[in-house]
């Protein structure tokens, strides 16, 4: 491996940890921490594809409130590196690596974020000096500390020999790498459940049951349906009894309401 | 303070794009004691700077700042909004206390979340990848992860920009907006796409391999063997998919017996428990 390819890749899981906390860019989600890898590697194909398998996994991976859910950016980059890297690991156990490897992440953060409240008792002191301008630095350090934790780890991995990769992995039984597997199967689907879960209510059922009737039409695919999908959600918004009983607002409050939802319209066709 | 009504304090658009900037930095120090406590002084800071010229009115400010603060992330942009309208006025000598500020903020931060993480978390952003993946499924390679990112950052950016507007233009005003129906239309509609996507992901993604024979024929001298998978795959295909995603679904929602929903979200925090629990259960290929 070339320098500029140790460089990036140290740069893409800096990156990755920045985003696992602040869940802005999405450096962090597989789909583009996986194709990024790809790319510094020079195996575009195969960062996409583990990307794209990585992402059902994590779909219902989120920070709500004070819990912590397992760490995509690790992750992500350590099986991307698996794969796309000179240990050319398979697809199938790079995704059964990155179940283990999301938890140990998960315990990082949580460390990190344990070590940032000693920067904050610092912050207070600074704020109380008046010094705004440290109190900015301090958070951009804790800000570098969760890159790290991810470029650490990933540094790391990549010390490693490529021959004492294969024999680690081999020396996994295979009763642990098919759990993983099959772990790996379970978690998309109570991730799926999960969504569903926060989504559903009675009325909307139905809009579940439309999809899976026309999943079987192939000749579907994905645009097709999105489309259905948003057109199904303004009509329904549109005829819906439930939005029209309280518009008591008054004239003022209907014209930027409509051009809100005229935005939602805009925003869901980009997808 | 009646000096200071000779010349009115205002945030220029500079400083508004300043905050606007930080705040894509928010969540950089969470943390486990005031949660987005620093973040949130941290997008305070050039406007802070801008609108107290006097050091100990600074300290003030930022003080009340690094109080407990945690929502959903993007939703922060309109509770920055209403505070950075709330500031200036107090900075202008307007009536309003630091305390008034401070729970102005509390009182936005818990319902805002209650929208921002369904809506973003549950429901766009997985949304969103499903299409991205469909896509790479499909063949066509590098598009499918560019417009996760650039659909993502697009929507991320307009909302983070417009929401800050929105709230520094109606500053406490906001909740006559937010007490219309315009957020219940909002997440509404955005749960019906997911509901529909969901239901088109779950037969086309989700596979289950049932293992076993049920029964040894012989047909003709020849041995066929009856398995579970052929069996089902003949009688409702795809469907049991379906059955059990419903069945975790339903299993997550019955209240009293918690048992199973509590397994669940074991298996989805602690992937580890499921190879034992494979391995008993035989599930395993």
């Amino acid at each position: 491996m070339s320098t500029l390819v140790v460089v990036s890749m140290l740069i893409i899981a800096f990156l990755a940890g920045v985003e696992g906390i602040l869940d802005e860019w999405g450096f962090h989600q597989p789909l583009v921490a996986c194709t990024l890898v790809g790319i510094a590697t020079g195996h575009i194909a195969a960062g996409v594809l583990l990307g794209g398998s990585l992402q059902l996994i994590a779909l219902g991976w989120m920070n709500i409130g004070a819990a912590v859910s397992p760490d995509a950016a690790l992750a992500s980059v350590v099986a991307a590196y698996l794969v796309c890297g000179p240990a050319h690991v398979s697809t199938a156990m790079g995704i059964a690596i990155a179940v283990p490897v999301a938890v140990c992440g998960q315990i990082f953060t949580k460390l990190v974020r344990i070590l940032v409240v000693k920067l904050v008792h610092v912050a207070d002191h600074q704020v109380a000096r008046g010094n705004l301008n440290n109190v900015s630095w301090l958070h951009l350090t804790s800000l570098a500390l969760q890159g790290l934790r991810v470029a650490v780890p990933m540094g790391a991995v990549m010390l490693i020999p490529t021959q004492l990769i294969h024999t680690g992995l081999d020396a996994i039984p295979a009763v642990i790498t098919n759990g993983l597997a099959v772990a790996a199967g379970f978690i998309v689907v109570v991730g799926y459940a999960m969504l569903i879960n926060m989504m559903a209510s009675k009325a909307l059922w139905p809009f579940f049951f439309i999809g899976f009737a026309l999943a079987a039409v192939k000749a579907l695919n994905m645009v097709a349906l999105g489309v259905i999908g948003v057109c199904l959600a303004i009509i329904y918004i549109q005829l819906s009894p439930q939005h029209h009983d309280n518009g008591t607002g008054g004239g003022s409050a209907s014209d930027p309401l409509d051009e809100e939802l005229d935005d939602l319209d805009r925003e869901l066709e980009d997808l | 303070m009646t000096n200071k009504q000779q010349t009115p304090r205002q945030l220029t658009r500079g400083d508004l794009l300043s905050v606007f900037w930080r705040s894509g930095f928010e969540q950089a120090s969470w943390n486990y004691e005031r949660m987005q406590n620093l973040g949130f002084a941290y997008v305070m800071v050039p406007a802070i700077k801008r609108l107290y010229p006097d050091k100990q009115d600074q300290i003030e400010a930022m003080q009340r700042h690094l109080a407990f603060f945690n929502t959903m992330p993007y939703m922060q942009s309109t509770v920055t909004g209403v505070v950075l309208a709330m500031e200036e006025q107090k900075a202008n000598g307007a009536s309003i206390t630091g305390d008034e500020i401070s729970s102005t903020k509390i009182g936005m931060m818990g319902p805002l979340a209650g929208i921002g993480d369904p809506v973003w978390w549950g429901t766009l952003r997985p949304v969103l990848a499903a299409f991205a993946v469909g896509l790479i499924k499909g063949g066509t390679g590098l598009l499918g992860p560019a417009i996760f990112f650039f659909g993502w950052n697009i929507m991320r950016l307009v909302f983070r920009w417009k929401t800050q507007q929105l709230g520094y233009r109606e500053g406490t005003d906001i909740v006559r907006v937010l007490s219309g129906n315009l957020i219940p239309k909002l997440t509404q509609g955005a749960s019906i796409v997911g509901m529909f996507i969901m239901g088109v992901l779950v037969p086309r993604w989700t596979t289950i391999y049932f293992p076993g024979t049920i029964a040894h024929v012989y047909v003709n001298g020849h041995l066929n063997r009856l398995t579970g998978q052929g069996l089902l795959d003949q009688l409702i295909a795809w469907y049991c998919c379906t059955g059990v995603d419903t069945g975790l679904f339903l299993a997550s929602q019955t209240p009293g017996k918690t048992a199973l929903a509590d397994y669940c979200v074991i298996y989805y925090r602690h992937p580890w428990v499921l190879v034992g629990v494979t391995r008993i259960s035989g599930l395993m290929r």
